[in-house]
């Protein structure tokens, strides 16, 4: 035992549930573990796999940014590893760099920000934020982890295959991706991260429906939809775009693999490859982006969701404030969930679609920078006069909104098809979309893992390692992706091996430089957090039971809940989320389950009115455990 | 024995920074640091955004004086979507600089103190009005004045365009320019073969006959030419940046854009006092390990110059008279056709 343990906590383990009757008996290692159908556990699996993913996900950017910034450098030390993708002039082979491209957006969109995020805080925080036992379906749940890790698997076998994994950008638009005389990534690469993604598809929408399912049917007493928290609104709108569009890319998908092994056109037309004509014809190749971006859009907001979520309820907590505006909050969230259906073809401006289309959907997406903006106002106004606490939760929130302005700022200028012309698929875009999805995303993941931690594992990770790490992080992020927008605008393009066959892009080799040191720096500074959490993990100084104040149902759980969450009963909510330094109040936080009758000092006046109804209430429930006992 | 030295480098740091953790960890429990609400590091923190505040917009401001642009368009359309351009970022910088000088200034200011209690503030419906609908408001304009512009450089081109084809290939570019008809031959892909790149039909349609091309791109300043643009295996992008100029080439699927160049090449070789400069043609639509080499050259000459080079180019067919008597073509009189 480590000494921080020092401080002994109240009660450690009271296991026992009353009310499921078959958790007595204790679970063996593998069914606690492994095909575990507790919520909690499935969530540390996300979390832990999201974890790998991310370190090769980063590893893959700062290979090929190696390349970028310094394209005369001797990679010959990275033979051991890379083996035959290293030149024999110890450059980075060209098919490889694509390949890397490729993979880090595939890795960082799919297995990190929609699986590791969404995959661990929906599991973990819906079920104990709304105050149920488990999900609605545990078995459907573990299978929804399950057949994530084994598309995890697929994918990672990839990156070990002769030919490479898949190197057609992530977007893996035909022809390209259907033709293996193509590129050396569209043959066995291509069709591994195909099986890889039909089975993260399926893996996503059981999680998604258990999701849905649990916060609508699971809600403990007096848990209204209004009285949800933040976060528990964003998982919910989260799940529902993935069930609206996941599948839309799983049939493209299935298309692809069609055109690809049985001969069929979907999406290949009049096509002379490698000194053949292809007999298809009739395909549409903007019939695959039509698909690919009817779940490619929405999915920035499967990403992006969770982590305003996770904000709000952070922000919310430090600055020791309600919420501003949690209405027009969730109003956003659900505006934006609509409209994020109708904006895909902003990605497909020039690709020759129908321009009166084009302005269409031009309208669509500047009407979308609406409720975010809103968003960003709003929480804003919940840090004016608050009395904040920086915990590392804290910084990452405040981080994830400073990426979601700058971010977010450009894709007006994006979303503007007249100036998308000269802007699309240059570095902007790269700058604009690590800002406002990639890095945005990553710290509402990071700011969740620092504030739920100590619910998750019990122990506290180090909160000055926790600043350290934010620090270099979001500074290090600006260094890496402000620079590219100086790039884009000098028109580089995107998904270049090497830019100096162009005069015109033959500029900003300091820039590129500047920004692969950064790359190389913020990766190394993930360490810091890595070995933070498994230290803290074993190591970490036990938590109490709600170290942050706050007063959602999760706190009011023990430190380490077991399967059930609650030993004794569920506790009922009468009260919403966020009275944080309510008027009156003793203390400057009132948990949910904390009945209005019993803070007549600071209740608002329409609160003294729900009063009476409030001890109803709490006396039918009374009658009914007495009942239950009887029985 | 680098690698060795290098592994033992590493796990020393590791170690020595497992160590110095540690220590610091017994430390501030011996001090009790856990037991006080916020330690000294709020104020840290709380500082520190102040500090990134003022040294991140002075280093993005004096940056961007001093950064390297494009050179202003060379186009006609170019100029006005450059004008957007830097509208919109005019505006939307005044948004990131204001939202940030509240996000980074309210931190330190509102940072955690004993004795103070946070303001119960949960909402202001006219505020939130307010902050929807000025966005709104300049959203709309922004969506009217792109629109407007975007369906002029959508219209349909001009009838008396300079009309060339642009086709897309792993991994280079060719152009076909009509000839004298001043009309584009049909193509057929199942033409193509390696000396018929571009798949020209010459038994279906005789206009093929006077079709050239060349090895870089020639076009006539102050007129209006019309790209027809295609690709023969997977997707390509045309990009011009200098004239703002960007369309996919998609196979199966012939697109357009059409453009007026403003500034002759030697122009621009005065203006940005540089001999060598050339207008570049890239590829932005990733289409395999050469994408990044997809270059060509665009030459734009006085409309004079441009019609003279015309004359002087000599049609493929003529230059590749033995495939054309291959083909074997009934009721064509080639002598008459290859004049």
């Amino acid at each position: 035992m480590s000494a921080s343990d020092i401080q002994i906590e109240k009660v450690v383990d009271v296991h026992h549930d009353e009310h499921h009757d078959h958790e007595h008996h204790e679970q063996s290692f593998i069914r606690k573990y492994i095909f575990s159908e507790d919520h909690k556990i499935i969530a540390k699996q996300f979390l832990i796999s999201g974890i790998f993913w991310a370190v090769i996900g980063g590893l893959f950017s700062v290979l090929f940014r190696l390349q970028l910034g310094f394209p005369e450098a001797n990679l010959e030390i990275l033979r051991p590893i890379l083996g035959g993708w290293i030149t024999e002039q110890g450059r980075l082979d060209q098919n490889f760099y694509l390949a890397l491209v490729t993979m880090h957006g595939t890795i960082m969109v799919f297995f990190v920000l929609t699986a590791g995020l969404s995959g661990t805080f929906s599991n973990f925080l819906i079920p104990l934020q709304i105050g149920a036992r488990d999900m609605a379906s545990g078995f459907l749940n573990m299978l929804s982890y399950w057949f994530f890790f084994a598309s995890s698997v697929v994918m990672f076998t990839s990156l070990l295959i002769e030919t490479g994994p898949a190197s057609g950008g992530w977007v893996i638009y035909p022809p390209l991706s259907a033709l293996p005389k193509a590129s050396l990534g569209s043959g066995l690469g291509m069709t591994l991260w195909l099986v890889s993604m039909a089975l993260f598809i399926v893996g996503s929408l059981l999680g998604s429906i258990n999701y849905v399912t649990t916060v609508i049917n699971m809600r403990t007493r007096g848990l209204s939809m209004t009285r949800l928290p933040l976060t528990i609104w964003a998982f919910f709108l989260t799940a529902i775009i993935g069930i609206l569009s996941f599948p839309v890319l799983f049939s493209a998908a299935l298309l692809l693999i069609f055109d690809r092994s049985f001969g069929t056109s979907f999406y290949l037309d009049q096509i002379y490859i490698d000194g053949e004509a292809l007999h298809n014809t009739g395909g549409s190749a903007l019939l695959f982006q039509h698909l690919f971006w009817f779940l490619g859009h929405p999915e920035v907001y499967i990403v992006l969701l969770p982590a305003l979520g996770i904000t709000s309820e952070i922000v919310s907590t430090n600055a020791r404030k309600p919420i501003f505006g949690y209405l027009a909050m969730v109003g956003s969230m659900l505006a934006i969930t609509f409209i994020s259906f109708i904006v895909w073809a902003h990605h497909m401006f020039v690709t020759g679609m129908n321009p009166f289309l084009g302005s269409v959907f031009m309208l669509l997406t500047l009407i979308i920078a609406v409720p975010s903006a809103v968003k960003a106002f709003n929480y804003i106004t919940t840090l004016w006069r608050g009395n904040i606490v920086f915990t590392p939760a804290m910084l990452f929130s405040i981080g994830l909104v400073s990426f979601f302005i700058s971010g977010g700022v450009t894709g007006i200028a994006l979303g503007n098809s007249a100036i998308d012309i000269q802007l699309h698929d240059t570095y902007f875009v790269v700058a604009h979309f690590h800002l406002v999805m990639g890095s945005a995303a990553f710290f509402g993941m990071l700011a969740g893992v620092y504030h739920w931690f100590p619910k998750m594992f019990g122990r506290m990770m180090d909160d000055k390692l926790g600043y350290v790490h934010f620090w270099i992080t979001f500074i290090g992020v600006y260094f890496i992706f402000f620079p590219m927008h100086y790039i884009g605008i000098a028109g580089f393009p995107r998904r270049y091996y090497s830019w100096t066959n162009f005069d015109a892009f033959s500029t900003y080799a300091d820039l590129n430089m500047l920004i692969s040191i950064a790359a190389i720096i913020v990766m190394a500074a993930q360490f810091i957090f890595i070995f933070n959490f498994f230290y803290s993990i074993f190591n970490g100084r036990l938590a109490p039971e709600n170290p942050w104040r706050s007063n959602t149902l999760e706190w009011t759980t023990p430190r380490l809940p077991g399967h059930g969450n609650w030993p004794g009963k569920i506790p009922s909510v009468y009260r919403w989320p966020y009275d944080y330094s309510k008027p009156g109040a003793k203390e400057d936080f009132i948990p949910q389950n904390v009945p209005l009758s019993e803070t007549r000092e600071s209740n608002l006046a329409h609160e003294n009115e729900q009063i009476a109804a409030e001890l109803e209430m709490i006396e039918e429930e009374k009658h009914n455990a007495d009942n239950h006992h009887g029985h | 024995m680098t690698g060795l030295l290098i592994t033992a480098g590493i796990i020393l740091t590791i170690a020595l920074f497992a160590l110095v953790y540690r220590i610091l960890a017994l430390v501030n429990i011996a001090k009790g640091a856990h037991e006080k609400r916020v330690g000294y590091s709020n104020t840290v923190n709380a500082f520190m955004f102040i500090l990134f505040f003022f040294v991140g917009f002075g280093a993005f401001f004096w940056y961007s004086g001093k950064a390297e642009y494009l050179p202003a368009p060379s186009s006609e359309h170019g100029i006005v979507t450059d004008d957007l351009f830097w509208t919109t970022t005019a505006i939307i910088t005044v948004a990131f600089f204001l939202t940030h000088c509240l996000l980074f200034f309210f931190p330190f200011i509102f940072r955690f103190k004993e004795e103070r209690k946070a303001y119960w503030y949960p909402d202001n419906t006219k505020l939130e009005i307010l902050w929807t609908v000025i966005p709104g408001i300049v959203m709309a304009i922004l969506v009217i004045t792109g629109l407007i512009e975007w369906n002029k450089i959508t219209a349909p081109a001009p009838k008396d365009s300079v009309q060339f084809e642009i086709v897309g290939k792993q991994f280079n570019w060719m152009v076909r320019y009509p000839g004298k008809d001043n009309k584009l031959g049909k193509y057929d892909y199942t033409k193509i073969d390696g000396t018929n790149q571009l798949g020209m039909d010459f038994a279906s349609d005789k206009a093929n006959f006077d079709d050239f091309m060349p090895g870089e791109i020639h076009i006539p300043k102050g007129k209006a030419v019309e790209l027809k643009i295609r690709a023969r295996d997977v997707l390509h992008s045309v990009y011009m940046p200098h004239f703002r100029v960007k369309m996919d080439a998609v196979p199966g699927m012939p697109t357009t854009f059409w453009f007026v160049p403003t500034k002759t090449t030697a122009e621009m070789r005065k203006e940005l006092k540089n001999d060598k400069f050339n207008y570049e043609m890239a590829c932005t639509e990733v289409c395999g390990n050469g994408h990044f080499s997809m270059r060509m050259i665009i030459v734009v000459d006085e409309p004079e110059a441009f019609n003279q080079w015309v004359t002087e180019q000599e049609p493929w067919a003529k230059k590749n008279q033995d495939y054309i008597s291959g083909l074997k073509l009934k009721d064509v009189n080639l002598t008459e056709l290859l004049k």
